[in-house]
């Protein structure tokens, strides 16, 4: 089994007022197909650490790599591409543009990519819209559907240009139960049927205990993994 | 690039209303530019026109004045000295300019000079009944005059053409008519200095706007008071040069003062008052400019920061699903110059119209007979600078801020919510 996420000697502070250490030496590994949660306390630096494991925050200590290549110190123009190419991400928000179609928020970040031509890139979002059993939505504008509408439309986003991993922070931390279940069973679909590596931060223990494998976190330290 | 210019174009589609507000703004502060200074410089070119229009910018004459060489500085003994000479008298001399003919041709030459016009002045008497009222006939080559200082812009009645055609015809002041109780056709009895008395056709009233000069002067053509001083054909006491470049007036009227023996007088030193006043206004125009520019420059700039500022979230996102600082910064520079190119347009258009609006107002002055409207000016530059203003403004109205935005960490702003 190939490596996907490598973190090594994760340290971080927050400066603002005062300096206060978030996270303190992390390390640790994800491997491909992995289905991982991150649980623990509200303000242990679950969250902050996704944040980092993601390229997006780079004011940390230690080293990080993605798919065998070293993010640490590299450029933002590259991050963004790394991002682009092989990070999936769901937020507790949904994060769609209101500004565009269904469709098109899923194909965003595919034509960004420029691998495909708009044409393919329209084909491979309706296939993971339909996928995820949301296709007939394609064509609505973002602020017509319902909370857990959006959230699996951010989720056949995140999956557009077949990501290495899908990274949620809270994915089901702001929808009901019965939606909670519909995206957790999507994620276990990805990760069953599609071998898709998933890294997902939550404090629904219940949510984690469904999960392959816990990294618990306290004070910004892994305290089981 | 195209999905670049793709989003921005839904960016801006998606919130229509805030982006018409937004070239709103930007279309209101160049209309303003565009129309306050069409119409400002069109009143100062107004102004100018009022003075410029009617004034030689280099005059040739002969001055009435003591001479400079008093005997005693021309003794050879005494040239060094200081000599105090009391109670000098001015010498005899005649106010023609000697040697016209050839001092005209030669200036006709001249390159630098657009044209000219030789004046003959004459002191005389009008005669209205027991009363005499002094006033000035100026000798005029009715074309010249008509060419290089717009002579029938001021006949306000009659034809100027008359005062060629018609022999021994004489165009009055119109306050000077007033007084003289006469109309067009009327013959007006005149003695001229040496005594003779003198029937002119009115064929005409003139205005200058200024009430003391239509009191008194008069126009005829030139052979007209030639004959009215006894004085032949050749005899000018006048030459009014029109430059094409007025700048140059001063040095040329020192070179041709030495150059033809004579006096002459360039328009700046002739209307010193009026070049002061010329440059303040020109000043205050610059200064309206400039603050309308600035205003308008930080009204855009107002605007265009608030937008970019209220679409954190979309940039957020699309740096979180890939998209890098400089895509973002291009996506809110493309915003903000569509922004500057469709409100500097239109501010363009409604200035023009405006201005146009502006040009039908009944404007009536007596100082200018023919000016029935408020002038404005259609200078292109205007334009020009308007647009590259707006385009430019907007430019760097989106460009610090999406510079911001580009260096953001995307994570800020998810977190903050």
């Amino acid at each position: 089994m190939s490596i996907i996420l490598q973190a090594r000697h994760i340290n971080k502070s927050f400066h603002d007022p005062i300096t206060v250490p978030v996270l303190k030496d992390v390390t640790f590994s994800i491997e491909k197909g992995e289905f991982v949660s991150i649980v623990g306390k509200s303000g242990c630096g679950k969250s902050t650490l996704l944040y980092v494991l993601s390229t997006m925050d780079t004011d940390y200590e230690g080293e990080l790599e993605v798919d065998g290549e070293l993010m640490t110190g590299k450029k933002a123009q590259k991050l963004a591409q790394v991002r682009n190419e092989k990070i999936g991400f769901v937020f507790q928000f949904h994060y769609l543009l209101n500004e565009f179609s269904v469709l098109r928020n899923v194909m965003l970040p595919g034509l960004k990519l420029n691998k495909y031509t708009e044409k393919e890139v329209e084909q491979r979002a309706m296939e993971r819209l339909a996928m995820l059993g949301i296709e007939d939505l394609a064509t609505k504008m973002v602020n017509q559907l319902s909370g857990g509408q959006k959230q699996r439309v951010a989720i056949a986003r995140a999956l557009i240009n077949d990501p290495h991993i899908i990274m949620g922070d809270e994915p089901t931390g702001n929808l009901d139960k019965k939606n909670s279940e519909i995206v957790f069973d999507i994620f276990k679909t990805l990760s069953e049927k599609y071998q898709q590596t998933l890294l997902i931060v939550t404090h629904d223990p219940e949510f984690a205990h469904r999960t392959k494998r816990i990294i618990e976190m306290e004070d910004g330290r892994i305290i089981r993994q | 690039m195209k999905l670049i210019i793709n989003i921005a174009e839904s960016l801006l589609l998606a919130r229509w209303r805030q982006t018409l507000v937004a070239a709103i703004g930007v279309t209101f502060s160049i209309t303003m530019f565009i129309t306050l200074l069409s119409f400002m410089t069109g009143l100062n070119d107004l102004l100018d026109s009022l003075i410029v229009n009617r004034t030689p910018h280099v005059r040739l004459y002969n001055e009435i004045k003591p001479s400079k060489d008093q005997p005693i500085t021309k003794t050879v003994e005494y040239k060094d000295y200081y000599n105090f000479i009391h109670s000098v008298k001015t010498s005899g001399s005649r106010q023609e300019l000697y040697n016209s003919g050839a001092i005209m041709q030669s200036i006709q030459k001249d390159d630098r000079v657009l044209g000219l016009a030789p004046r003959v002045a004459a002191q005389v008497f009008f005669n209205d009944g027991t009363i005499d009222i002094t006033g000035v006939i100026n000798g005029v080559d009715v074309q010249a005059e008509n060419k290089l200082f717009h002579f029938n812009e001021y006949v306000v009645g009659g034809n100027y053409i008359d005062l060629k055609n018609v022999a021994n015809s004489i165009i009055l002041g119109k306050a000077l008519a007033q007084k003289l109780l006469v109309n067009i056709g009327d013959v007006v009895q005149i003695t001229t200095s040496k005594g003779e008395i003198f029937p002119l056709k009115v064929v005409g009233f003139f205005q200058s706007g200024i009430n003391d000069i239509d009191k008194v002067q008069s126009y005829a053509s030139i052979t007209t008071v030639q004959k009215l001083l006894g004085q032949s054909n050749s005899y000018i006491t006048d030459i009014q040069v029109k430059l094409k470049d007025i700048t140059e007036a001063p040095a040329i009227a020192k070179e041709w003062a030495v150059l033809y023996g004579c006096d002459a007088e360039d328009i700046q030193t002739a209307n010193s008052q009026f070049e002061t006043g010329n440059f303040i206004r020109s000043l205050i125009s610059y200064v309206v400019g400039v603050v309308l520019l600035i205003v308008a420059g930080f009204g855009i700039y107002n605007i265009l920061n608030m937008m970019i500022y209220e679409k954190m979230d979309s940039i957020a996102i699309l740096k979180a699903t890939g998209f890098s600082g400089g895509d973002v910064k291009y996506i809110f520079i493309f915003i903000a110059l569509s922004i500057g190119l469709f409100g500097g347009v239109t501010g363009l258009i409604l200035g023009y119209v405006l201005s146009a609006i502006i040009n039908q107002i009944p404007f009536v002055t007596a100082a200018l007979p023919t000016i029935t409207t408020y002038p404005i000016n259609y200078n292109p530059l205007f334009y020009i600078i308007g647009i590259s203003f707006s385009i430019i403004t907007t430019y760097f109205a989106g460009w610090f801020p999406a510079r911001k935005a580009s260096k953001v960490d995307p994570v800020i702003i998810i977190r903050g919510k």
